[in-house]
């Protein structure tokens, strides 16, 4: 009879210690960046005023949606009981807070005056998708927490599923608001619908499923564990749905898209012949972030934990290439101002923006990226994140 | 004994000399006209409210009275040089900023208002 | 030229009629704003008007871009080498009839809508509509985080991308805050007509009139009513202030 021990990390092996290191030099350089951007103004990055999001917002959906969907393992060891996926719940509560850290700080510190945060969070106007995240996301890092919470005190196991329920429901409405900030925006051909809702929930399955395998498997290797065979597959088959799921709801978007005339100037610019965002898209998105992980996390050759990380990044830079298109792309076609007519002024209408990120703009990402995983590496030195046991206990539903 | 207590009265008096010499009580040109609009101490304590509320009131409610406007205050209170273009009230000597160099509270304001009269700007 | 409120009674029609009277002399045939009733620089702005903007497509000329640097001038708004990155509060669009090729050049700003996007997209409550019609952006409680141009169907809003200087007192503006047309409130506030408004008048085209929609005898409530006309994406359901003629 195996049963399931926690620990913490020993911290030991030479590529925590360097990842460490890193991670913290990172950090640094994204600070340095976010105040740059501040003291000198926006100017400094490749943002203007018809590409108003740009790099760093990328990442910080990213980072979002991914912690979202980092909670997947959890919710489904805990509220629909099998206890197989059980050993990695605590992982992937710890993963859901602390990627939804780094998106937040790269959000805030991209803000045009981060220093009225406080005004953020004390004047609303609730018919505002964004008004409503203030109090998502910091929701849910407080569900979550009390989550991990109940899960690592003994006395309060029996809240569990009740609390994992809360989180389940919680997180959906999270990513269906985060979906919502491009659904409702009609002004945009690439949005104004409701399609974004579904699919960047698929989207959070997604990538918190990939983000979750690299850091998991990254950590067991360090503490010297191997996920069980039976529990890995598992978990690579829904990863591959997941992707699949993703891949279907784009196809889905884009072939209506298609099928109304107004809509076809944009779909042509950001599928053939809008420059980078086609090959971000077809071969980024498509290929190397659907296609050729669907086939890898379902072939037997490929299971292997240094395949199913490599996979899972394929995965991200998939994802990451995927948002740079629908954020970034979706901003650089001109907006129809007048319908039956070409459009030219000296304010660029008409005209598709060259947007090109600068460094201060990728520091910041990358700073927040950072600042998810060193929290994360060193959570699991301090509190028994890490199973010990990962064999399913005697009894427990195979599926 | 006698060495040690020297040292230790010289750092006192030294530490205290340097502060009474750093804390420099706010100095600033007097405003136009004999009085403002409110009592200097009642300024003193509420300026910021009335600032607040004034803010309100003009940009969500189109009340453009003058009584207690930013655009009020930097009118009467900005000094000007012997050439006669305006000084920054924002600038280091100057009505707003003396005080809250002094009181430690840093304003926002001119990041994005006049902080000199419409008339002739200095440079 | 700032009138000075302390010595405005509070009705001085006669002073008013004067003045019309002159305006009208500038460009004969051509009004420029309807005489309403004064408001009073203690009185909030009512929901009793509603202000709007006329503009006759057919007297605007391509190149001309004369209310571009009144507004410009106006509220101070300096240019830099980076031209994207450039405050641009009104901005002339050339456009081409897809049909038959007819050009025609209008000015674009901020189109006050009655249902505008920006307010409803806007976390803090920054951007919103005054109770008389302008969409504004309150610049104490914008944090700068651009929903509001992501929302806008016209690209009407700038970001303030460096420092600023030299702002005028009427017009605050600052860096890390949106900012868009005014309908310059503080000119309307004290009764006068939009900057861009009255430079076209004074250069003689005339494309340009501002006044109440909700008075049924003004210009541009008539035309709203009365005259062909059109407003931008009317798809979107936005019913602008600003109206186009000729377009």
């Amino acid at each position: 009879m195996d049963k399931i021990r926690y620990q913490v990390l020993a911290g030991t092996h030479t590529g925590y210690r360097l990842l460490l290191w890193l991670l913290i030099i990172l950090i640094g350089i994204g600070l340095i960046a976010a105040h740059h951007m501040e003291t000198q103004g926006h100017w400094v990055t490749g943002m203007d005023n018809r590409v108003v999001w740009g790099l760093p917002h990328v990442f910080a959906i990213f980072l979002i949606l991914s912690a979202s969907g980092a909670l997947n393992t959890a919710s489904i060891s805990s509220v629909f009981g099998r206890s197989d996926y059980q050993p990695l719940a605590r992982l992937s509560g710890l993963l859901a807070v602390t990627l939804l850290t780094g998106g937040l700080a790269v959000l805030v510190l991209d803000l045009g005056r981060p220093d009225r945060l406080v005004v953020a969070m004390t004047y609303y106007n609730f018919s505002s998708v964004f008004a409503w995240n203030v109090f998502l996301y910091t929701g849910f890092m407080l569900v979550v927490l009390i989550y991990l919470w109940v899960m690592m005190t003994p006395q309060m196991r029996g809240y569990v599923r009740s609390v994992g329920v809360v989180a389940l429901i919680w997180r959906l409405i999270l990513t269906s608001g985060t979906g919502a900030i491009f659904g409702f925006l009609v002004a945009r051909d690439a949005y104004d619908t409701a399609i974004m809702v579904p699919l960047f929930i698929l989207m959070s399955l997604s990538l918190g499923m990939a983000v979750f395998w690299v850091s998991t498997l990254t950590m067991c290797r360090w503490n010297g564990y191997r996920v069980a065979p039976e529990l890995s597959e598992k978990l690579r088959r829904l990863s591959a749905v997941f992707v699949l799921g993703v891949l279907f709801l784009m196809a889905l978007h884009h072939l209506t898209n298609i099928y109304m005339a107004h809509h076809q100037g944009i779909e042509r610019f950001l599928l053939v012949d809008g420059g980078v965002y086609p090959w971000l898209f077809w071969l980024g998105f498509v290929l190397c972030g659907s296609i050729v992980p669907v086939w890898w996390f379902l072939d037997r050759r490929f299971c292997t934990p240094a395949w199913t990380v490599t996979t899972a990044l394929m995965v991200i830079v998939g994802g990451l290439c995927h948002l740079y298109v629908t954020i970034i792309g979706a901003q650089a076609y001109p907006l129809r101002l007048v319908s039956g007519y070409r459009v030219d002024s000296g304010f660029y209408d008409g005209e598709i923006t060259h947007y090109l990120p600068t460094l201060p703009e990728l520091a910041l990402g990358i700073g927040g990226v950072s600042l998810a995983l060193l929290i994360t590496m060193l959570a699991v030195r301090i509190l028994p994140f890490l199973p010990t046991v990962t064999r399913p206990l005697p009894g427990s539903n195979q599926g | 004994m006698t060495q040690r207590l020297a040292i230790v009265s010289l750092m006192i008096l030294s530490f205290s000399a340097s502060s009474i010499a750093d804390v420099t009580l706010p100095s600033y040109p007097k405003g136009k006209g004999k009085y403002c609009v409110e009592p200097t101490d009642v300024m003193r304590r509420d300026h910021f409210e009335y600032l607040m509320h004034h803010r309100q009131i003009s940009v969500h409610l189109g009340v453009r009275s003058k009584r207690h406007s930013l655009v009020g205050c930097v009118d009467c209170h900005a000094s000007q040089a012997d050439d006669g273009t305006y000084i920054s009230v924002n600038e280091p000597g100057q009505f707003c900023r003396s005080c809250h160099v002094y009181t430690a509270v840093k304003i926002d304001c001119f990041s994005c208002h006049a902080a000199v009269p419409d008339a002739v700007v200095k440079q | 030229m700032m009138t000075n409120p302390a010595n405005k009674p509070r009705r001085h029609f006669l002073g008013r009629t004067g003045a019309g009277t002159a305006l009208l002399a500038l460009a004969p045939g051509v009004k420029l704003v309807d005489l309403t009733l004064a408001k009073d620089e203690d009185e909030p702005a009512s929901d009793e008007t509603r202000w709007g903007l006329l503009v006759d497509a057919d007297r605007c000329t391509t190149g001309c871009r004369a209310c571009v640097s009144a507004c410009e001038e106006e509220h101070a708004l300096a240019k830099t080498s980076r031209t994207q990155l450039d405050p641009q509060w009104i901005r002339k669009v050339d456009l081409v009839d897809e049909s038959n090729d007819r050009s025609v050049s209008i000015p674009l700003m901020c189109q006050h809508c009655e249902d505008p996007p920006c307010v409803e997209v806007c976390p803090t409550g920054a951007s919103f509509k005054r109770a008389d019609g302008m969409v504004l952006v309150d610049k104490h409680t914008c944090i700068g985080c651009r929903y509001c141009m992501m929302a806008c169907p016209f690209n009407a809003r700038s970001f303030v991308h460096e420092e600023v200087t030299g702002q005028k007192s009427y017009s605050p503006r600052g860096k890390g805050t949106v900012e868009s047309c005014t309908l310059c409130v503080h000119r309307v506030d004290n009764d006068r007509t939009p900057a861009c408004v009255e430079s076209c008048a004074v250069d003689g085209h005339g494309a340009l009139t501002f006044g109440d929609l909700n008075d049924s005898e003004s210009t541009v409530s008539k035309t709203v009513r009365s005259q062909p006309h059109r407003e931008l994406r009317p798809d979107l359901g936005l019913n602008t202030g600003v109206r186009y003629r000729g377009v």
